[in-house]
């Protein structure tokens, strides 16, 4: 007799930015329930964050009958009065879950498993994710075939469970890494929540720029000119500029070159005027 | 309302869409302006709103509201506005017998506290009435703001759980909104606000983040509204748009402007 080993995924949402365009991980958790539908197997979804209608929508009849939701949604806490749903809270409703009569291979998925972590402590969760992947040794339940000569076949489970990174710390992340076996894939999920597995990452980047943000060059349609012809371009590099003071540019202002036109002032003095000769920046040294 | 935002949301009161959660945030400014534009939009779209105002008081939505063309007071006397005022009803928490469970109940409690009577006072507010004569559209839920509730004691995992079931009855079984207004407190290192804005960012159908300009204060442009459409309803409807558009608030609307082409600068 056959005995599978049980596996544990957990599925960790990147962290939330508006930056760039936002995934939600309830698509790809979907995609791979779809594929353990489509493989004959009965899905468990325990359904903490959207409603079940909401839920199924986008599955097909094959895929909507092998989905039982155990709905967590309406009423977790049991605010309205109208008589408990699930008395043994979820980790009850998990543990009945393995308890279940039918031995085929079986998925549960956890929507989500924040959710389960922010109302629960941590160990609880853990310990009962733990003894769903490896059901041998949970007490009470599957005894171990060789011992009673019981002929009752292990239950194969695969758990799948969404987890929104942002809202845990890095030490409860790293204990789910390690209850996991991680896989890194590149894929990409179709409308009907068909799962496209890939090689590798995509040679083309998959962003489709926005018409609202795509680049409008401002210097095209304009009345003036923003651009210089070559000739242009030159005498603007070589012209010297007003209060660069080379040297040269020194003596150009202080000795006239000959032949260079100079300019006179004539003058008529009047009465008053004192003139004197001499030149007051004699004692200058220049 | 502001007829220019609901074109970027491509919205208008008659055609206003059902089972939504809309989150409100804002970074290092004030956004209260888009609480008012949603409180008028849904008022204009004969939809039956109930208005949990924990930050101002009844009179300046009033006021706000007016210029915006909606009159809060007519709203209320014809049944079309249930408005909790929280600055006022607060003191009434320790004035009144305990018998009766009033909505703020948690503020009299020693120990951490749960939102239950909150809900059930939604609830009882937004719950069709056999007997009423005018039919309106759809039941919203406001919010202003959830960061008040962690300020007075509350737990995010409390303010979740509150929003969950607002959601579990407003949206999902009343067919109505949710609109509901957080603040983020950005580089202030607040655990439990990152834990209930991101809780409620994955809950939510569409986002709208005003921030402020990473360059500083400007007299021409107030800020930068970033909208994210998260969850389509359809798996074929276009999944995750987001803009981002800068805006200046004026006295009686807002204006939008692509980044960079505000008309001061061009």
């Amino acid at each position: 007799m056959k005995v599978e080993t049980s596996r544990f995924s957990v599925f960790i949402l990147p962290s939330l930015s508006l930056d760039s365009v936002e995934w939600e991980g309830r698509g790809l958790l979907k995609a791979l329930i779809k594929k353990s539908a489509l493989r004959g197997e009965q899905v468990h979804v325990l359904g903490c964050e959207v409603s079940e209608e909401e839920f199924r929508e986008g599955f097909d009849s094959c895929v909507n009958s092998r989905l039982i939701y155990y709905d967590l949604f309406r009423d977790p806490l049991s605010w309205s009065k109208t008589g408990e749903a699930f008395p043994e809270g979820p980790l009850g409703v998990l543990r009945a879950i393995c308890r279940r009569a039918d031995p085929g291979p079986a998925t549960i998925a956890l929507d989500s498993l924040s959710w389960l972590l922010l109302h629960l402590p941590c160990t609880a969760v853990c310990q009962t994710l733990h003894a769903l992947s490896h059901q041998n040794s949970y007490p009470g339940l599957n005894p171990v075939p060789h011992m009673l000569g019981d002929s009752s076949p292990v239950k194969q489970v695969h758990v799948l469970g969404l987890l929104h990174e942002e809202l845990h710390g890095p030490g409860l992340v790293g204990v789910l890494s390690s209850l996991t076996q991680t896989e890194t894939s590149w894929f990409s999920i179709l409308p009907d929540f068909s799962l496209d597995l890939q090689e590798g990452p995509p040679l083309e980047s998959q962003h489709h720029p926005d018409p609202h943000t795509s680049l409008v060059d401002p210097t095209t349609h304009l009345t003036f000119n923003l651009h210089l012809s070559k000739e242009e371009r030159e005498a603007k590099d070589s012209l010297i500029l007003p209060f660069q003071f080379s040297s040269e540019k020194q003596q150009v202002l202080l000795r006239p070159a000959p032949g260079q036109a100079t300019s006179h002032i004539f003058y008529e003095p009047d009465a008053y005027d004192d003139l004197d000769q001499e030149d007051p920046d004699d004692d200058l040294d220049i | 309302m502001f007829p220019e935002l609901n074109n970027l949301l491509n919205t208008t009161p008659p055609g206003v869409e059902q089972g939504k959660l809309t989150l409100l945030c804002d970074a290092k400014t004030d956004g209260s302006f888009l609480v008012h534009h949603f409180l008028s939009f849904y008022l204009k779209a004969n939809c039956k709103v109930c208005f949990v105002a924990l930050v101002q008081s009844f009179s300046h939505y009033n006021i706000v509201g007016q210029k915006l063309g909606v009159s809060l007071t007519m709203a209320r006397e014809r049944g079309q506005l249930v408005f909790l005022e929280g600055l006022k009803s607060s003191v009434d928490v320790f004035f009144q017998a305990q018998e009766e469970p009033h909505p703020l109940q948690f503020l009299r409690e020693a120990s951490a506290g749960n939102l239950e009577p909150l809900y059930q006072f939604v609830r009882e507010a937004l719950k069709p009435v056999d007997n009423e004569e005018a039919t309106w559209k759809c039941p919203v839920l406001l919010v202003d703001d959830l960061s008040v509730l962690l300020s007075l004691g509350l737990g995010a995992v409390a303010v979740l759980d509150f929003i969950h079931y607002c959601r579990a009855t407003v949206c999902q079984e009343l067919k109505g909104n949710v609109v509901a207004l957080v603040h983020d407190s950005g580089d202030a290192e607040d655990e439990e606000n990152d834990i209930l804005l991101n809780g409620l960012s994955h809950q939510s159908h569409l986002i709208l983040r005003a921030e402020g300009l990473a360059t500083g204060f400007c007299k021409d442009v107030h800020g930068q509204l970033r909208i994210l459409w998260r969850r389509p309803l359809k798996p074929t409807a276009q999944r995750d748009r987001s803009l981002t558009y800068q805006y200046k608030i004026q006295d009686k609307s807002v204006s939008f402007f692509a980044k960079g082409m505000s008309p001061a600068v061009l």
